[in-house]
């Protein structure tokens, strides 16, 4: 999901302005740990990473995991227990106002104000962060038009639905061009028309250069979305990678689902087969499985490697016994597996 | 992800704001305070409403109705009206603080957006206190013409008229300041039965409707009367409004006054930090 440069209007030309005075990963965050007043353990047991300028990172884990806690000492409204961390280049616990005024934060219950109408919740938004009069007028009109709200800027946040709601908390943490825009747990609640224009909004932050942090318990988002995966559990960090890395790195999951149409003579007992293809340089395991749905027989082959390699040997494997492949499909391992192999149980 | 890949997308509008002028948190914490008083104003004549009613109907019975059936002296007035702009002052400073705390750190959860704001979190509990001292001090305000339009006319002297401001200012930020605790250390399902508990006590011990050193022969409960801060604004608007009237000398009301309103946002800035930071 590598976007196309687009620089299609001059806010998105100049949009490195503000960091190109700082160097550094737009949030770092070394040894950081929270225990809760009265808990007896950590929430967060030390946790360290780097969030690189301009990429979307995101967290992964089961509720209670730790990412909230992240989140919360990142936007400076939980203070850490122990460790260190910077956003955009400033210590959100030494100089929590300096960290508020580069980060924005989009939270996962709404908390637009009631009182306000959409168009003024943005522009008393930009007014704390001390973005001028005409400056907030212009970008709050050009920030609904581009959320598709332009259409109702004067009816209140309780008139509208969940995804709406969604749209203008993003539209409001936007109005003042924040260098890191936390994102928590965004998708919860939404249907899948929503959830697209969310991924599409992140997709299009992402190639205007601002760092996206998003928290998650959904595979899909988390894959779709991030350039890097940070799996938490338990308060602490038990991978970081992209997904495609972490993937790669997983020893089960890899699949060559095959149906085979059986030849005649010796070659019409699968037993067979299944033990010649065991012998391939490379197959794990291989297992009949029952379907059927399926004329002929359906064998799966867990393999080490890139399952795609081994169609050809299979094929002549399945030729030698008289019979001919009619379907294949390779199953690939994805983040859910990574996350089961890594925790010992499913997120869902 | 074809998306983000389509050239036609919308692009988002995220140019930073290049050479910011530099808002300090103060400035940060008058735009929040320009939010509440944009709020208010918009609904300013249900605000009136709601902070005239009381008083408006305590002066007209206790002062004006009791009066003319002969229940109570004439001249309870006078004794009456400087109780009851301390009551105006310090119960709308301590409602209009505590309600919308209540509310906005449970149901609404609006204030993260100001937590958010680049301003040390005590600014956001000190703008409450201001805002809900400023309506405090317009119910204070408003007591006087409700006071010539009911009792025909209120006791008034030019030359202390800078020290009734004073306390008047000094009513509404004990309010406020009350408010600030309540708001941030009563859980929100218990905020009613709070407001029960300690309203009615506040209202009748603080010495609003009668001089606290008649209360001689009532010793203990002149003791409990001394509790109240509010005690202090009606005393002390009763020395300078009525000076013939016995009263605690308006030197002591000012600086005890002084006193529990800074122990009281103590306390109150406390709360706040505990309620707005993990």
């Amino acid at each position: 999901m590598r976007a196309a440069p687009q620089g299609t209007t001059s806010a998105t030309a100049t949009i490195h302005n503000s960091d190109s005075s700082r160097s550094g990963p737009a949030v770092e965050v070394v040894g950081l740990a929270k225990r809760y007043p009265k808990a007896t353990a950590d929430s967060l047991a030390g946790v360290s990473f780097e969030v690189e300028r301009g990429e979307v990172f995101g967290f992964l884990g089961p509720n209670g995991a730790g990412k909230s806690t992240t989140i919360g000492i990142l936007t400076t409204r939980i203070r850490p227990t122990r460790g260190r961390a910077v956003v955009a280049g400033v210590d959100v616990a030494a100089d929590p106002v300096g960290a508020r005024r580069v980060l924005g934060v989009v939270p996962q219950m709404n908390n637009l104000d009631r009182s306000l109408s959409v168009r003024q919740n943005l522009i008393f938004h930009a007014s704390y962060h001390g973005v001028p009069r005409g400056r907030r007028n212009r970008l709050a009109d050009a920030i609904l038009d581009q959320f598709g709200l332009a259409d109702r800027p004067d009816g209140r946040p309780d008139d509208f639905s969940g995804g709406q709601i969604q749209r203008m908390m993003i539209a409001r943490a936007l109005m003042h061009s924040p260098s890191v825009l936390f994102l928590d747990e965004p998708s919860t609640g939404l249907d899948p028309a929503a959830r697209l224009f969310l991924w599409d909004k992140v997709a299009e932050l992402r190639s205007a250069g601002t760092t996206v942090v998003i928290t998650t318990h959904d595979m899909d988002e988390a894959a779709t979305l991030s350039d890097r995966v940070a799996i938490i559990d338990h308060g602490t960090l038990l991978a970081l990678d992209t997904p495609a890395a972490l993937v790669r790195g997983m020893s089960a999951g890899r699949t060559l689902d095959c149906t085979v149409e059986p030849g005649a003579g010796p070659g019409a007992d699968p037993t067979g087969l299944v033990a010649a293809v065991s012998a391939i340089s490379g197959v794990s395991e291989t297992e009949q499985l029952e379907d059927p749905t399926v004329s002929g027989w359906r064998i799966r082959i867990h393999v080490e490697g890139d399952p795609a390699s081994f169609v050809a040997q299979v094929a002549q494997v399945v030729a030698a016994f008289g019979g001919s492949l009619t379907g294949v499909r390779l199953g690939e391992p994805n983040l859910e597996d990574v996350f089961i192999q890594l925790t010992g149980r499913a997120l869902r | 992800m074809t998306i983000a890949d389509d050239p036609t997308a919308s692009t988002v509008a995220t140019a930073p704001l290049g050479h910011l002028p530099h808002w300090g948190p103060w400035r940060t914490g008058l735009a929040i305070l320009r939010r509440d008083l944009f709020v208010t104003g918009r609904e300013f004549p249900i605000f009136l409403a709601q902070v005239i009613l009381q008083p408006l109907f305590l002066l007209f019975v206790f002062g004006k109705v009791l009066t003319a059936l002969g229940y109570t002296r004439p001249g309870y007035q006078l004794v009456l009206f400087p109780g009851l702009v301390a009551l105006a002052a310090v119960l709308t400073g301590l409602q209009s603080t505590a309600l919308p705390l209540v509310i906005e750190f449970s149901y609404s959860n609006e204030i993260e957006d100001r937590l958010l704001a680049p301003l040390p979190i005590g600014a956001v509990a000190l703008e409450k206190v201001v805002f809900g001292a400023m309506r405090a001090f317009v119910a204070a305000a408003v007591m006087f013409p409700i006071g010539v339009w009911v009792l025909g006319a209120v006791p008034w002297q030019a030359s202390t008229f800078g020290a009734v401001l004073a306390m008047v200012v000094l009513g509404s930020l004990l309010g406020s300041a009350m408010g600030l605790i309540l708001g941030t250390y009563v859980p929100p399902n218990r905020i009613n039965v709070t407001f029960a508990l300690v309203l009615t006590p506040l209202i009748f011990t603080g010495c609003s409707q009668y001089p606290w050193p008649s209360l001689r022969d009532l010793r203990w409960f002149q003791v409990v009367c001394t509790l109240n801060p509010m005690t202090y604004i009606s005393e002390g608007l009763r020395g300078l409004m009525v000076p013939h009237v016995p009263h605690i000398p308006v030197g002591v009301c000012f600086m005890v006054g002084v006193a529990y309103l800074a122990v009281l946002m103590v306390v109150g800035m406390i709360g706040f930090n505990r309620r707005a930071l993990g």
